[in-house]
């Protein structure tokens, strides 16, 4: 019982999610928002964090709830629980960052659909104690956090030619081009559209599992 | 006494608490949060006005200081409101028209809208800013343009949108777009408004003709849309103020 806060175990619970067991790419869940929100990294960093507020806050409250709540209306339960902090987080941003609020605009709203949150909810906080389910909630929204800022990256910096808003290649505005753009470079305008996110995230997949056989399957 | 959890008597309670105590928690967030909700939105506004006229970002002007900017150049008491004919109407406040609200509600008239317009003082001339609303591609559009104290030359212009495709519709905000509006004219030698065109051809450096954006077409035409709609009002309004003189 006298386990310490950070054991092996419950540091897997972190880092697992970020490697092998990744939401996106290995569990391929939370794909919609995935596309949506990763054409600019500031966006990705935002919807990152608020995803990980919620499966944190989600699992522990589930995970203190566990024992309460009937197992006919589980699924309603969560959901609830999901939603109230849904709402919290859209009325914060509303408030304290209503530029980025308004660029999420719906997105914040969908996390409530976020099949990684319920499925966490159901398959971990579940069974375990709140602390576990704390760091289980932390480090799968930072498994999705890190990949959305991944595609994100390779999203702003070949289809906008920038940064977190900064400036990469040069200025690309038609008649005062400088840097790249001055040498015939382009913005990739594919990049900028939804399909490419799913190829970026394909591609992950695929060099994930050329690094580690073992994430292969046998068909 | 053991509870039986599976019991129907438990379950109803339980889920009656859980929305009870959750309904509680977000009523007090949104109401504890709401005055932060409409500052946000006043400001936004004030901003959006001012964009029309100057290059926000060049005069350092942003959320914190546009309360004050804003008092700067304009005089809300010079604001008027006018109908779709371009009479003034009287009792209403320009500033706390949503014109984006009016253009949505399908039930409301054309004849009860309202079309505000905001008058700018900056180095002892007078300006005209026209907020403008209309639909790109995927949503609403929406725009601010400045007219110079001739009432007719566009001098500025800023236009934004809710969720124009990234680099193509979503152009519409940038420079570039913006340049191809100023020194256009809303109205020619008599008064009479002067229709805008979007043009694909490149010959937007004729009279009352603007080059669209690439790939942007259906953006390009919902301001040209919005941009003739809206101001051919005002142009009937500054028409009958130049017919009095």
């Amino acid at each position: 019982m006298s386990e310490s806060l950070f054991s092996k175990k419950n540091r897997k619970l972190i880092t697992d999610p970020l490697t092998d067991n990744n939401p996106v790419t290995i569990q391929v869940l939370g794909i919609c928002s995935a596309l949506a929100i990763t054409v600019q990294v500031n966006q990705a960093i935002v919807m990152g964090l608020s995803v990980i507020f919620v499966t944190m806050m989600g699992n522990v409250v589930i995970s203190m709830l566990r024992n309460l709540i009937p197992s006919r209306i589980r699924i309603i339960v969560q959901l609830v629980v999901v939603a109230a902090l849904v709402i919290v987080v859209d009325q914060v941003l509303a408030a304290y960052l209503p530029d980025l609020s308004a660029k999420l605009s719906v997105f914040v709203g969908l996390i409530i659909t976020n099949c990684i949150i319920m499925g966490r909810l159901e398959a971990f906080a579940m069974a375990n104690k709140p602390w576990p389910s704390l760091l289980d909630g932390f480090g799968n929204g930072l498994g999705y956090a890190g990949l959305l800022v991944l595609v994100a990256v390779f999203r702003e910096l070949f289809g906008s030619g920038t940064l977190l808003g900064f400036t990469i290649f040069g200025n690309s505005l038609p008649g005062e081009e400088s840097g790249l753009y001055a040498m015939g470079y382009t913005n990739n305008n594919m990049m900028i559209l939804p399909p490419m996110a799913l190829i970026i995230v394909g591609v992950i997949i695929w060099v994930q599992r050329i690094r580690n056989k073992e994430l292969q399957e046998d068909h | 006494m053991a509870i039986n959890k599976e019991s129907n008597g438990f379950t109803f309670g339980f889920a009656i608490t859980l929305v009870v105590v959750v309904g509680t928690v977000l009523a007090l967030l949104a109401m504890g949060l709401k005055p932060m909700r409409e500052q946000n939105a006043k400001v936004k506004k004030q901003l959006d006005i001012l964009s029309a006229m100057l290059d926000l970002d060049k005069e350092g002007i942003n959320r914190k200081n546009a309360a004050k900017e804003f008092e700067k150049y304009i005089n809300l008491d010079e604001a008027l409101v006018l109908d779709m004919n371009g009479n003034v109407k009287e009792g209403v406040n320009a500033f706390d028209v949503d014109i984006q609200t009016e253009y949505k509600d399908k039930k409301l008239k054309d004849s009860d809208k309202n079309y505000p317009l905001f008058v700018a003082n900056q180095d002892g001339k007078k300006l005209y800013i026209i907020p403008i609303v209309g639909k790109g591609l995927w949503g609403p559009i929406w725009g601010n343009i400045c007219l110079d104290e001739d009432m007719s030359s566009i001098k500025g212009a800023s236009f934004g949108h809710k969720g124009e495709t990234p680099g193509l519709g979503a152009e519409i905000q940038q420079k570039f777009f913006i340049d191809r509006w100023i020194g256009e004219k809303i109205s020619d030698d008599n008064g009479d408004f002067t229709k805008f065109e979007i043009v694909k051809d490149g010959s937007g450096m004729n009279p009352q003709k603007v080059d669209g954006i690439t790939g942007g077409t259906i953006t390009s035409k919902g301001v040209e849309e919005m941009a003739n709609r809206c101001l051919s009002v005002y142009a009937a309004y500054f028409k009958s103020l130049k017919t009095k003189e």
